[in-house]
């Protein structure tokens, strides 16, 4: 076995073929994250997105577009809204963090806010590490607060660095570490869409775990604090509003999801030499490129996931019962192409033995013979209230 | 998701078009519902951007918001649509009907009938999709706490008047359809997917163009390759040639049409505040106008394709024909409309922002109530839906093979027959089971017995289930006629019942238990308004 | 656990008997309205209830019992009256037929009746929160105990809580959530919400009140505790009543080498075994893991079993009645049912997880709820359900589970939608199905029937 340097530098280069030669790696943005949440088996999803592969040039490329886009008008207002909640050093985002999660602490007046440029990501992730260092000072913290304006964390993800890019971090005076989420969506009355808030938690639970990593190479470990503050507009105006969100659970389940992730590496060993998802390529090579990796498509990719169109449109070719939803499966057994399922449930096919032919069988039976009820209604049809449940209609 | 379901959405993905979900109509659709599509401006919470409403399919009333952030086009946008829907509303408030209602006294604390008016006919608002429902509750909240000149002098941006009057209505009209069966306000891609099983996912269904794509495909176009075309297909612009149903826009709009517009509306309006003579602002009035209208065309470009695919989805629903129980069901929704309208009159304050504890509760438990009625009524009116619960082992269909009279023992004995049904379903009965069906629209009850053995079985499938009449055989000590099944008929019964038992009375709110925080403070003034900020979007 | 753990920690019943003791003198002798009490599974929760409700009655407290279910109140009345035959108690019940067991009518100090007014004035009144809520009175009763509280809507607690002045809350947070059948996501985030568990919200409003925790399980083995303490109750761990040796199972009969010997011999030993299949995508009623599930009930009973515990020290038989299979849906139980049958097999307790919440056996044998599954929704990845059927046993859990489980949680990420304000329920259905999986491999006899 070569020394994991070797290895490493293997997997990089591999990576880079790739994504095409001159075709700088995309970083993790949210919506990768997400894609990542809501389909973490899928191989197709994982190895572009562990190589960089801009997913949506690609879906252009492949001549099905994402269909994901930003309007300029919340782009705008999500960008103004973002700098109204870091305005002047970030007072009123530390304002809300002081009320939200830790009342306690003294309150911030003026607070550090450490410049994080530098050369590249890996400089950037470095910068960021030294920041919190020097932020989260001797153990039980410096007394101060720290506010970290887009810091880089770096994250493994299946063998493969991935970059990330929280909102903010915010350091404690005793030390601690809080992530900061700011959504664009409102705070009506105190709740929020669940759907979103729950996205925001995902996101941030990667973000904790990236953090505390940062945090497991300082002595003591500074603690990464497990609720988070997502900072979102205030009814109907653009005012900043907060709320603490426990990620607990989510960071417990991205920590498994991460650990049982398929290894870059080895999704990457078995595709054939010479595929490539450069944009650059003409389609039908990047159709057969993409073919290469196995996907498991659901519709909730359609959400996700930038490639969703192009994988549905293989799926549906592929007659699986899958993209009509997940859930469709569930009473089919062994049964998953649309051909195999309709030819059980007309007799044409399948083992009457096995349940789920008997119940498709069943199933077919009753709607024909209800929509043959239907179809003739006759005179006294089951529209007819007054002869409700006797000869006719014997459903009603 | 019911095997019944999953192999119609396979039917239909073979046929090439949708599958039948249920055989009547399930909702009520009025003879003249409003129909509202609107628009919002991204990023800004609800903010409006234009609208089509009305009752005539040939003339929508066009509302546009040349500028979505100015807080006085948004109140002229409002003011507007009050003056289109309040009238629409108000037509139902005046005819009435008497009817009777139980209260209790609150002298005695008795249950006593006391004589009401119930609104004759109610009003129906139709948006094209689930998120129209969540925006119109969501106008609703933001104006019917706004204060008019007249309510409050002192207010700075006084609200136009009559606004807030329409959002005390769309947030009646938004809590009514969380009501499970209920038809004052509903989306149309929820109505059709209730009747129709497409080929596609319950999540590409709520595309309210790819659905109608696969209900109705062109002639001669499968419905799968209809949909991809209603969901992608753009024109040499980069556009939809099928626009969201809204309230969102399709970003490829907003970047390239619409915020040019906007600017141009803008440059406009500075140009026009700018001008230095009568001449000049009559031009610069000329190309405000102009922009004005631009605008006004382009939202009615984005609204019109899906105005249209409403009517047209409602054309298709009235092709089915009504179901037995909704107009019980509608009547419920002339009750809850009469209900707001009488609060309206007696001057009672808006909704407030949370329910109390005890209004909650009772909301809850009357959904609760209402979701078992209608999976009830639905099953009772519709085969189709009967056939699932039969599925699910929850009803049984099948022939009467044996009567048998028996009696109960006592001094005064009453007929329990004994009824032998053979069935191919497979209900679930537990020992004694309670089972109900239908004797002309009232519940007859009967208790599972057992099963008889099966000497003619052959292969095993069906079964032979003794039911002991319970009960709706008259007083006599023989059965009415036509009250008990005889040899031959073909009869189903139910494991669910047919009709709901109202819940426990719960407290009033002023008697709320310590449990749940005591009675609700505060005092009886309305809630305050929203505060008023510059930064306000809606 | 070697001696010297043995000094440092306290013996499991002084530690019971002092969390009892904290709790009763709380009841009785406390300022505050409530006192609420989180009992894991086999914690003694019914022996509270039972001791309580006799304390409060001795001290001449008119006391009302709130259950949730007739079968639990049922329960709760034939207990009571073994314990103190002279008390006189009321079981208030509902007008259907068959609303209370029959055999409460054989204890002459027990009144039953489906009028408050009838039970006027008898020291303790039970019943269901369904009934109690119909109850209409001007004289509150002193105290209260609700047992199950977790299960128990915030609503129904609405309802009923004007009826006492001070109760006793009993439940065990691990176990299935109250639901409705329709949505309540407007009232999510209020501390009233109606459909949250009633302990939620009384300690939304009352954060101020005792809260205990029964620590020791006395029914889960030390085999078992540890686990499902770990997976279900992260946070309020306990511990077993019992240590490793305390409980033996032996079989008479030896093994014949086969997949369901072989799980059950590792059960024996273990307290865990998983007889895993061969991975394949079936129907609910997947004919082979319900005949497993048989099979492995049929040699439990034919190996002539017998199980030692602090209970006696004489081998007890393992009979049918303290064995029982437990399903995530009915029409599977009724599959294991019928594949029993055909086997001669009587008298073992076949019964969907809901059911099985409250009971005890010796030996529970698990058909896995993702077991052949190509999707797992809400319903199957729900913790308690999962909670339930692996806390059932005194001495042994065999689940019988296709291959591939793991991956199919894989390929069904949570992805919950998350309430501002809800505080979050531990832990994640997803996240503790790996956990219970991942400790059953280490139990694993692969058998392909």
């Amino acid at each position: 076995m070569p020394p994991p340097r070797t290895r490493g530098t293997a997997l990089r280069q591999r990576l880079a073929d790739l994504r095409g030669p001159g075709v700088q790696a995309k970083a993790l943005d949210a919506r990768a994250l997400a894609a990542l949440a809501a389909n973490p088996g899928c191989r197709r999803r994982a190895i572009l997105d562990g190589a960089g592969v801009d997913k949506a040039a690609l879906a252009d490329a492949l001549g099905v577009p994402s269909g994901f886009g930003q309007s300029q008008f919340a782009f705008m207002r999500g960008n103004a809204f973002e700098a109204r909640v870091k305005a002047d050093g970030g007072a009123e985002l530390l304002r809300l963090v002081h009320r939200t999660l830790d009342p306690g602490a003294e309150p911030p007046g003026r607070a550090e806010v450490p410049d994080l440029t530098a050369a590249g990501p890996e400089g950037r992730v470095a910068r960021t590490a030294l920041a919190l260092r020097e932020a989260t000072g001797a153990p039980g913290g410096t007394g101060a607060w720290t506010l970290l304006d887009h810091p880089l964390l770096a994250l493994d993800v299946a063998g493969s660095p991935a970059f990330l890019e929280p909102d903010a971090v915010v350091v404690h005076p005793d030390g601690g570490w809080t992530v900061v989420e700011i959504k664009s969506f409102p705070m009506l009355d105190g709740s929020a869409d669940p759907g979103k808030v729950g996205a925001a938690a995902r996101q941030a639970a990667v973000y904790v775990l990236a953090l505390e990593e940062v945090a497991a190479r300082l002595d003591p470990a500074p603690p990464v604090r497990q609720r988070v503050l997502l900072v979102c507009p205030k009814d109907f105006s653009n005012l900043p509003t907060a709320s603490a969100v426990d990620v607990r659970k989510q960071r417990a389940v991205t920590a498994r999801q991460l650990t049982r992730l398929t290894r870059i590496e080895d999704i990457a060993d078995a595709l054939p030499g010479g595929v490539c998802f450069s944009p650059g390529l003409p389609a039908a090579q990047l159709t057969a490129a993409v073919e290469t990796v196995p996907a498991s498509y659901a519709p909730e990719c359609l959400a996700a996931c930038e490639l969703a169109f192009h994988c549905r449109a293989r799926s549906r070719a592929a007659g699986a019962v899958t993209a009509l939803g997940r859930s469709v499966r569930a009473e089919l057994g062994g049964l998953s192409t649309v051909d195999d399922v309709l030819a059980a449930a007309h007799g044409e096919a399948g083992d009457p033995g096995d349940p789920a032919v008997a119940a498709l069988r069943r199933a077919a039976a009753l709607r024909t013979e209800a929509l043959a009820l239907a179809a003739a209604p006759g005179a006294d049809g089951p529209r007819d209230p007054a002869r409700a449940g006797r000869e006719v209609s014997p459903c009603r | 998701m019911s095997l019944i379901t999953t192999l119609g959405r396979l039917e239909a993905v073979r046929a090439g078009h949708a599958q039948p979900a249920a055989t009547v109509r399930h909702r009520r659709l009025s003879d003249r519902p409003l129909v509202l599509v609107p628009l919002t401006t991204a990023g800004e919470t609800g903010a409006p951007l234009g609208a089509l409403v009305g009752t005539d399919r040939a003339a929508p009333r066009l509302l546009a918001v040349p500028q979505p952030r100015d807080r006085d086009l948004r109140f002229a946008f409002l003011a507007e649509l009050a003056d289109v829907v309040l009238p629409y509303i108000d037509g139902y408030a005046e005819s009435v009907e008497a009817a009777e209602r139980t209260e209790t006294d609150p002298e005695t604390g008795k249950r006593v009938k006391v004589e009401v008016e119930l609104c004759a006919e109610a009003p129906q608002l139709i948006v094209p999709s689930r998120a129209g429902i969540d925006l119109v509750r969501l106008l609703g909240r933001s104006m019917r706490f706004r204060r008019t000149a007249e309510q409050d002098p002192e207010a700075p941006h006084p609200a136009p008047p009559r606004v807030p009057l329409l959002g005390r209505w769309l947030t009646h009209f938004g809590e009514r359809a969380r009501v499970p069966g209920s038809s004052l306000l509903t989306a149309l891609s929820e109505l059709l997917a209730r009747h129709w099983t497409t080929g596609q996912s319950g999540l590409e269904d709520q595309h309210l163009g790819a659905l109608l794509a696969w209900i109705d495909p062109p002639e001669g176009v499968p419905g799968a390759e209809a949909a991809l075309r209603a969901e992608l297909a753009r024109d040499a612009d980069g556009q939809l040639l099928c626009p969201p149903a809204g309230p969102a826009t399709d970003p490829a709009f907003d970047n390239r049409l619409l915020a040019p517009a906007v600017e141009r509306y803008d440059r406009a309006r500075t140009a026009l505040a700018a001008a230095e003579d009568g001449l000049e602002a009559d031009d610069r009035l000329g190309a405000l106008t102009a922009a004005e209208r631009e605008i006004r065309a382009l939202v009615e470009s984005r609204t019109r394709p899906t105005w249209d695919a409403v009517w047209h989805g409602i054309d298709l629903l009235r092709t089915l024909p009504e179901g037995a129980h909704v107009e019980e069901r509608w009547t419920r929704d002339r009750w809850s409309f009469t209900g707001h309208r009488d609060r309206v009159l007696a001057g009672e304050p808006p909704q407030p922002r949370r329910d109390d504890a005890v209004t909650a509760a009772n909301k809850l438990a009357a959904r609760e109530r209402e979701q078992a009625r209608l999976d009830a009524q639905e099953a009772l009116d519709d085969p189709l839906v009967m056939a699932g619960r039969r599925l699910a082992g929850e009803a049984f269909a099948g022939e009467v093979t044996d009567v048998v009279l028996a009696y109960t023992e006592g001094r005064r004995p009453s007929p329990r027959p004994l009824v032998t049904v053979r069935t191919d379903d497979r209900p679930h009965l537990g020992e004694r089971a309670r089972v109900h069906r239908s004797l002309d629209g009232r519940p007859q009850s009967a208790e599972f017995a057992g099963y008889a053995p099966d000497e003619g079985a052959g292969d095993g499938e069906g079964a032979l289930v003794v039911l002991r009449i319970m009960d709706k055989m008259g007083r006599g000590r023989e059965p009415e006629a036509g009250s008990v099944p005889e040899k031959g008929d073909r009869v189903c019964f139910t494991l669910f019942e047919h009709e709901q038992r109202g819940g426990a009375k719960l407290p009033d709110a002023e008697r709320t238990p310590w449990t749940h925080g005591g009675p609700p403070g505060g005092s009886d003034a309305p809630e305050p308004a929203d505060p008023v900020t510059e930064e306000d979007v809606l | 656990m070697t001696a010297h753990a043995r000094e440092t920690v306290p013996d499991p019943g002084a530690a019971a008997a002092r969390a009892t003791e904290a709790i009763l003198h709380d009841t009785l002798h406390g300022t505050h309205r409530g006192v609420v009490v989180d009992s894991p599974p086999g914690a003694g929760k019914s022996t509270l209830v039972v001791r309580a409700a006799l304390e409060l009655a001795e001290a001449g407290r008119p006391l009302m019992v709130v259950a949730q279910t007739n079968a639990q109140v049922d329960d709760l009345v034939l207990r009571l009256a073994e314990k103190n035959p002279e008390l006189p108690v009321g079981r208030l019940h509902s007008s259907d037929t068959d609303a209370y067991d029959k055999a409460l009518d054989e204890l002459p100090q027990v009144r039953t009746s489906a009028k408050a007014g009838d039970l006027a004035g008898l020291g303790v009144v039970l019943s269901t929160a369904a009934k109690w809520a119909h109850v209409k009175t001007d004289e509150p009763w002193r105290h209260a105990i609700v047992d199950e509280a977790y299960q128990m809507r915030s609503d129904a607690l609405l309802a009923v809580a004007g009826l006492f002045e001070r109760a006793l809350f009993v439940g065990d947070p691990g176990q299935l959530d109250p639901f409705s059948i329709v949505g309540g996501e407007q009232w999510a985030g209020l501390s009233y919400d109606p459909s949250a568990s009633a302990v939620t919200t009384l300690l939304a409003h009352n954060p101020q009140l005792p809260q205990h925790r029964l620590p020791v399980s006395w029914r889960l083995p030390a085999s078992a505790a540890p686990l499902v303490s770990d997976a279900f109750y992260p946070y309020t761990r306990f511990r077993s009543g019992t240590d490793h040796g305390d409980r033996r199972l032996v079989f008479a009969v030896p093994s014949d080498g086969s997949g369901p010997d072989r799980v059950v011999d590792e059960a024996a030993v273990s307290g865990w075994g998983l007889l895993e299949l061969p991975a394949r995508h079936t129907p609910r009623t997947d004919p082979e893991a319900v005949r497993a599930v048989a099979a492995v009930v049929g040699r439990l009973l034919e190996r002539g079993g017998a199980a030692t515990s602090e209970r006696s020290p004489d081998p007890v038989p393992l009979t049918a009645d303290r064995i029982a299979v437990g399903t995530a849906h009915r029409d599977q139980a009724a599959a294991v049912r019928a594949a029993l049958a055909e086997r001669g097999v009587r008298d073992v307790t076949v019964d969907t997880a809901n059911r099985l919440q409250g009971r005890e056996f010796d030996v529970t044998v698990v058909l896995h709820p993702l077991s052949g599954r190509p999707d797992a929704t809400a319903f199957h990845l729900e913790t308690g359900r999962l909670c339930v059927l692996a806390s059932r046993h005194r001495h042994a859990c065999i689940v019988v589970c296709r291959a591939g489980v793991g991956d199919l949680l894989d390929d069904h990420p949570s992805t919950e939608p998350v309430q501002l304000g809800v505080t979050v329920k531990f832990p994640d259905g997803w996240e503790a199905n790996h956990a219970v999986l991942a400790h059953l491999r280490e139990h694993r006899v692969s058998w392909a029937p």
